[in-house]
């Protein structure tokens, strides 16, 4: 036991030495909650839209009004023709042309029907069909409200209620992603880099020669990342907490103890991939190539699982951020208990287990 | 004679440690200066400053005739330099090494074919041209950096540790390629920790501590020191050192 | 010049030898190219919604058919109460849940109106969103409906009635691929240029062969481009093969000109690869050099519009987007892909863009030294 710590405290020093490392070991988590936080959003707004009003009468100046009143916009009004319109949204300035015709408010009156031309820059499919759901129900209120001297009878009027993030805040979702992230990360390609970089060097040559078992050796440089790890977990959860007003809805503690045991996972990956690989350059594209970007996207935080196609929804289930995102969901958003995550800490155990098996399996095969 | 190499008091701070103090002395063309010193004692720091690597700190010093403040890429057109450690590229192959750093130094391309040829022949490599640097044995390797160092004929070249590692049989036949290099005038500046090569020398000079403690040929540091061999003179300067081991 | 002829033979000698590093440029891309847009689908759909109908009447009934009918939901749960359909929403089996109250058609028909409630699982705001406002439309339609079976249907619509015509351009069929594609190509190129040209000066460092390099007469600028050019080649090969898979595969055709996509990806190319050069010359080891690489990498590529908008980011984040080369990328990708915007167009981004490649690039230059 002491000769492991004493790899230990070794592998501490080489690690808290790298300063420009260190800065964005614990900067990296920080700058993602801050941008996840605070700027980035899947709301729709200030879009930029154009006007043209070629009716000028009451009506389209009522509508009009409405639309900017609504504050879904940021309206610039102009009397452009179609061919103008077009180039205006190939500059990219524009995102949606509203165009009153000339007989709007006439045809309204008097035939009780009348159109509305809305071009969509439908590059972002999203976005435009958000933008039509806005332009639709500010004119479906305006409509309501040129009918009121017509009651309509049989009104049915839904009442939503939005479960555990009543705000609509993105951070509901993104901070659990974000911690999945980081620390798989930092665990996998740190971890891997490490060691490989001693066998690119030679130095893991003396230390295989010591008296000490190789696997205390490979266990030892994993050690400094994990408690580095538990140190961005805390972090995250403080950042989250007190800058994002996200609280930890269930037991700190069982997060805390879900979080080791994902970060156990993430070092035997990266341990698994230190013993098959032979420079940090592939560690490293390996790492980050091969792990980060299925992190990203199967993790389920930043595009919805279950709008993939089959094959990848199946892919998803072997990583195990996914699961890990789960269960930090369940604990810190829907405040659930460990009844409702037994399944999916069990996977993340039994995925535990192989990595580490495989992992050291070959690692023997290397020494032999 | 004509002098290559020329130091007045040059001097290297890091800091409040001084690494190389007030360093003077003079190096012929054609001659073959061994720099002796313990570990620790400036050597390279030396070393690095006459080859336009680190600017002095204070003093003056000119190479080939150019100033080491001011002109250090006229300098580096004009030498050639080995390190103990990676001179050659270990990903490329001989002919893409001796192709890449000739044509660094301005070689024309018949000059460089010419010459590479004549390399190749000079150290057998005939049938390992296309084999990658990496691959080769580490006397190989040193013998083919030190000819790539002297490919382009310039006035002195400098040698850091050039036979570290190398058995005596190699290390004999590295000499032969110095000699024949210092016949040609190259200038030959070389530091090594083998005290007999030190007797292959024209004049060494030893560092201790920073600072230059003896410099004249070999014979006369014997007779000045009474010592049987380069070993005791070294050890007897050396061994008042406060720095190394 | 004959300086730089040399170094570029040794640079390509050294990359192509590099099996590592052939495989990034060519697998790595083709790979991702074909399971990013696949994974990266924004689209919501296959929502699941839990229904609770106390009233089992025949308009409640009805309603529920017309939800299950539109095609955008999965009803995962038709439950006796809200505590049950709850635990669905728990067990994420359910995102919605949407409560009929007893004697719903008895009290809508007295009364005139009726509430209905939605409990939405906010967790993910776009899909609580989307979710909610198509059931808000469905609802709505459902509400028309039964008004006009109650009421008899006049000749002429006695209400005022506002049509919204909806023309989608550039992107007719809303395919979200056509949005994602551009964007992650530009990605894939940049991370590629950053990472590739950040760790070679570094490995050099590293093994010690830049002390080589800086006791030959090279000058910083050769030795700078002699790094340089050859990743800008390679960088330009693997934007022509993901524009070939976005072709075969996606069925994606610019529909402006690739003239001015090349150039623009050239100067491009340029400002990544100096923002590479420039961290490995701030950085001693390899693994420094990736991490902190990766750091702003990641920044850019989170800010700069791919997966989220930049109209909906606050002032400050704006700000940093449009410092951002990787936006400017993005833009210029979907503008010229999708709806052949032309040079005047784009020239405010390729000012900026050749901007920053100057201004890295030179800053790379003046802190390399050869003497210390």
């Amino acid at each position: 036991m002491k000769q492991f710590l004493t790899f230990v405290k070794k592998e501490f020093a080489h690690v808290l030495r790298d300063r420009k490392t260190m800065v964005i070991l614990f900067g990296l988590p920080i700058v993602q909650i801050l941008i996840f936080g605070f700027a980035l959003s899947n709301e729709v707004k200030n879009s930029k839209i154009v006007i043209a009003d070629y009716a000028k009468d009451n009506i389209s100046q009522e509508l009009i009004a409405k639309i900017e009143a609504s504050q879904y916009f940021e309206i610039e009004k102009s009397l452009m023709r179609q061919g103008e319109i077009e180039a205006a949204f190939k500059t990219g300035k524009i995102k949606m042309a509203i165009v009153f015709p000339e007989n709007f408010g006439h045809d309204l009156m008097h035939d009780n029907k009348s159109q509305l031309q809305v071009i969509l820059d439908a590059t972002d499919p999203n976005q435009a069909t958000t933008l039509t759901n806005y332009i639709s129900s500010v004119v479906a209120d305006y409509q309501m409200e040129l009918n009121k001297t017509n009651a309509a009878p049989l009104q049915i009027l839904p009442e939503t209620r939005m479960l555990y993030n009543p705000q609509l805040k993105g951070a509901h979702n993104f901070v659990p992603g974000v911690m999945a992230l980081v620390l798989m990360l930092v665990c996998v390609m740190m971890t891997a880099i490490s060691i490989v970089r001693e066998k690119e060097i030679g130095t893991m040559e003396i230390l295989l020669v010591s008296p000490f078992k190789p696997i205390l050796v490979v266990l030892s440089k994993a050690v400094p990342y994990l408690i580095l790890s538990l140190v961005n977990v805390i972090s995250i959860l403080l950042l989250s907490v007190f800058v994002l007003d996200l609280p930890v809805n269930g037991s700190v503690l069982l997060l805390i103890a879900e979080s080791t045991l994902f970060i156990i996972t993430s070092l035997s990956l990266g341990l698994l991939i230190s013993v098959r690989t032979q420079s940090q350059q592939v560690a490293m594209l390996i790492s980050l190539m091969g792990m980060l970007l299925p992190t990203l996207l199967f993790s389920g935080f930043m595009f919805p699982i279950e709008n993939m196609p089959l094959p990848l929804q199946i892919i998803s289930n072997a990583v195990p951020a996914k699961w890990y995102y789960i269960i930090v969901k369940n604990i810190m958003i829907k405040g659930l208990g460990f009844a409702s995550i037994w399944k999916e800490t069990l996977i993340l155990l039994g995925i535990t287990l192989f990595l580490t098996t495989v992992a050291i399996k070959n690692f023997k095969i290397r020494l032999a | 004679m004509e002098v290559v190499i020329k130091t007045d008091k040059l001097t290297k701070r890091f800091g409040d440690f001084v690494a190389a103090n007030e360093i003077t002395f003079e190096v012929s063309k054609g001659e073959i200066f061994g720099f002796l010193g313990a570990n620790g004692a400036g050597k390279t720091t030396a070393m690095r400053m006459l080859c336009g690597l680190s600017i002095p700190s204070s003093g003056e010093a000119t190479i080939a005739g150019f100033d080491v403040y001011k002109q250090t890429e006229q300098i580096k057109r004009n030498i050639g330099y080995m390190s103990q450690k990676f001179s050659l590229y270990e990903d490329l192959t001989v002919v893409e090494n001796i192709q890449f750093f000739g044509g660094i130094y301005g070689l024309s391309d018949k000059t460089l074919k010419s010459k590479s040829e004549e390399l190749i022949n000079q150290l057998g490599l005939q049938s390992e041209t296309k084999k990658l640097v990496g691959s080769l044995p580490l006397g190989w390797k040193q013998k083919l950096s030190f000819s790539v160092a002297v490919l382009h004929e310039p006035k002195i070249v400098f040698l850091d540790e050039p036979t570290g590692g190398v058995d005596p049989v190699t290390r004999r036949q590295f000499w032969d390629l110095i000699y024949e290099a210092a016949e040609k005038g190259i200038t030959i500046f070389v530091t090594t920790h083998y005290m007999d090569e030190a007797e292959y020398c024209n004049r060494i000079s030893i560092m201790v501590d920073g600072r230059i403690k003896a410099l004249d040929t070999p014979g006369n540091l014997k007779k000045q020191f009474s010592a049987g061999s380069m070993d005791e003179v070294f050890y007897e300067l050396a061994r008042g050192a406060k720095r190394g081991d | 010049m004959r300086t730089l002829r040399f170094l570029l033979r040794k640079e390509f000698g050294q990359i192509f030898r590099n099996k590592a590093i052939v495989a990034m440029i060519l697998v790595v891309p083709v790979v991702q190219l074909l399971i990013l847009p696949l994974a990266a689908n924004y689209e919501v759909k296959n929502i699941n919604l839990a229904i609770v109908d106390n009233d089992h009447s025949t308009y409640s009934q009805k309603l529920v058919s017309k939800i299950t009918a539109s095609g955008y939901f999965k009803l995962t749960g038709y439950n006796a109460s809200f505590n049950e359909a709850l635990e669905l929403i728990e067990s994420d089996q359910a995102d919605l849940i949407l409560e009929i109250p007893s004697d719903f058609e008895k009290n809508l028909v007295r009364e005139d109106y009726q509430k209905i409630f939605l409990a939405v699982n906010a967790i993910n705001g776009v899909k609580a969103g989307v979710g909610g406002s198509y059931i808000g439309s469905i609802i709505r339609d459902f509400n028309s409906d039964i008004r006009f079976e109650q009421i008899s249907i006049p000749k002429v619509s006695t209400t005022p009635v506002i049509e919204i015509v909806p023309s989608n351009w550039f992107n007719v069929h809303m395919n979200y691929r056509n949005f994602m594609v551009p964007g992650i190509l530009a990605v894939l190129l940049t991370m590629i240029g950053g990472y590739l040209s950040a760790l070679n000066i570094v490995k050099e460092k590293e093994i010690g062969t830049i002390e080589q390099i800086n006791v030959t007469p090279i000058k910083k600028h050769h030795f700078i481009l002699g790094k340089l050019i050859p990743f800008w080649v390679l960088g330009l090969i693997v934007f022509t093969l993901g524009l070939i898979v976005s072709w075969l595969v996606y069925g994606i055709k610019p529909e402006g000109s690739l003239l001015l996509l090349y150039c623009f990806i050239a100067i491009y190319l340029l400002a990544v690869l100096g923002f590479g050069l420039l961290i490995s010359t701030f950085t001693d080891t390899q693994q420094q050099a990736m991490f902190i690489a990766f750091f702003f990498m990641m920044i850019f590529i989170l800010m700069s519009g791919l997966f989220t908008s930049i109209d909906s980011m606050p002032e400050w984040a704006k700000m940093i987007a449009k410092l951002n080369p990787v936006t400017y990328m993005i833009d210029v990708m979907r503008m010229i892909i999708l709806k052949g915007s032309g040079f005047d167009d784009i020239k405010f981004h390729l000012l900026k863009v050749a901007g920053f490649a100057v201004l890295l690039n030179s800053w790379a230059i003046l802190k390399y030294q050869k003497s210390a």
